[in-house]
């Protein structure tokens, strides 16, 4: 069932990124270098702005795949990855869509898990792909079963 | 500040230690993420789950881990950050935050990233590829 979801996605969604979303961000990971959320400290920065930091993306709307409904449940969060091909700025759009890339099946001392890869892109206006983000979920039977009720 | 594109293979950046996670540091991470799953808060549902007690979001580890790496952004950015989330971080754990300099290439230094509990067990482990390649977004 879930190895149908393969290759679907979602539609593009926009992402304004805020700058008091970006400074809760900080506060809540500790992180206290003004080049986040100091306006003038991020114009003195080799950027000329602020920027987000590198693990923000978890914010952005994505939107939903059809089909795909994930139980609340028996989720582990197994590997998180992120490919930039710079840092996001503050006050940017960031249009963002995500895809199931893949979906197999292995038995361990666990029994047998689910393993689904999805993946969050983020481009700019003009179409330009500025980040990734690979997240693989492990899903165990018991939460497995309860999708296919 | 010592230069991070100056590091020498096999060198480390200074380790971070975390404060004690309190329940507070979640109920703030899950606000500001928007990742509200009650295992990492309410006691409750975390037993419900078969835990212990509540445990931090795996990405609340990950984003302060990428705190070692705030100081040299005036030199480059981190291109890449790859994470294996290998164990729980509970109430009250202390956690120390490390990265070591695997290989070094002409524009890009590649870092093998941890984050390490009070017992020595790596509760996170990955890779950044810092990219020392800035000069076509910024001023410099």
């Amino acid at each position: 069932m879930l190895k149908e979801m393969i290759g679907r996605r979602s539609e593009k969604m926009k992402n304004v990124i805020e700058r008091g979303a970006v400074k809760k961000f900080a506060e809540a990971i500790g992180e206290a270098s003004p080049l986040f959320t100091d306006e003038e400290a991020g114009k003195q920065s080799v950027y000329g702005r602020n920027i987000a930091p590198p693990t923000f993306p978890v914010t952005f709307d994505s939107g939903s795949i059809p089909g795909l409904d994930l139980p609340s449940k028996g989720l582990i969060h197994g590997e998180q990855k992120y490919v930039y091909t710079r840092p996001l700025y503050v006050g940017e759009e960031i249009y963002c869509w995500i895809e199931v890339k893949d979906y197999y099946e292995r038995t361990g001392s666990f029994g047998k898990m689910g393993f689904l890869i999805v993946v969050l892109y983020g481009e700019d206006k003009e179409g330009e792909l500025l980040f990734s983000e690979e997240r693989v979920i492990i899903i165990n039977e018991a939460a497995r079963k309860e999708m296919g009720k | 500040m010592s230069r991070i594109g100056q590091m020498k293979v096999g060198e480390t950046l200074p380790v971070i230690g975390l404060e004690p996670v309190s329940r507070l540091d979640l109920i703030k991470y899950a606000g500001a993420s928007g990742d509200f799953n009650p295992i990492h808060t309410i006691d409750k549902e975390a037993e419900r789950a078969g835990l212990p007690g509540i445990i931090a979001h795996g990405m609340w580890t990950m984003g302060n881990l990428a705190k070692l790496f705030t100081p040299y952004l005036d030199e480059g950015f981190i291109e890449t950050y790859s994470i294996r989330f290998k164990g729980m971080v509970f109430l009250g754990d202390v956690i120390s935050l490390q990265a070591e300099l695997k290989e070094k290439e002409s524009d890009r230094l590649i870092f093998e990233v941890a984050a390490v509990n009070q017992d020595g067990k790596r509760v996170l482990s990955g890779q950044v590829a810092f990219s020392l390649a800035i000069q076509s977004f910024t001023n410099k």
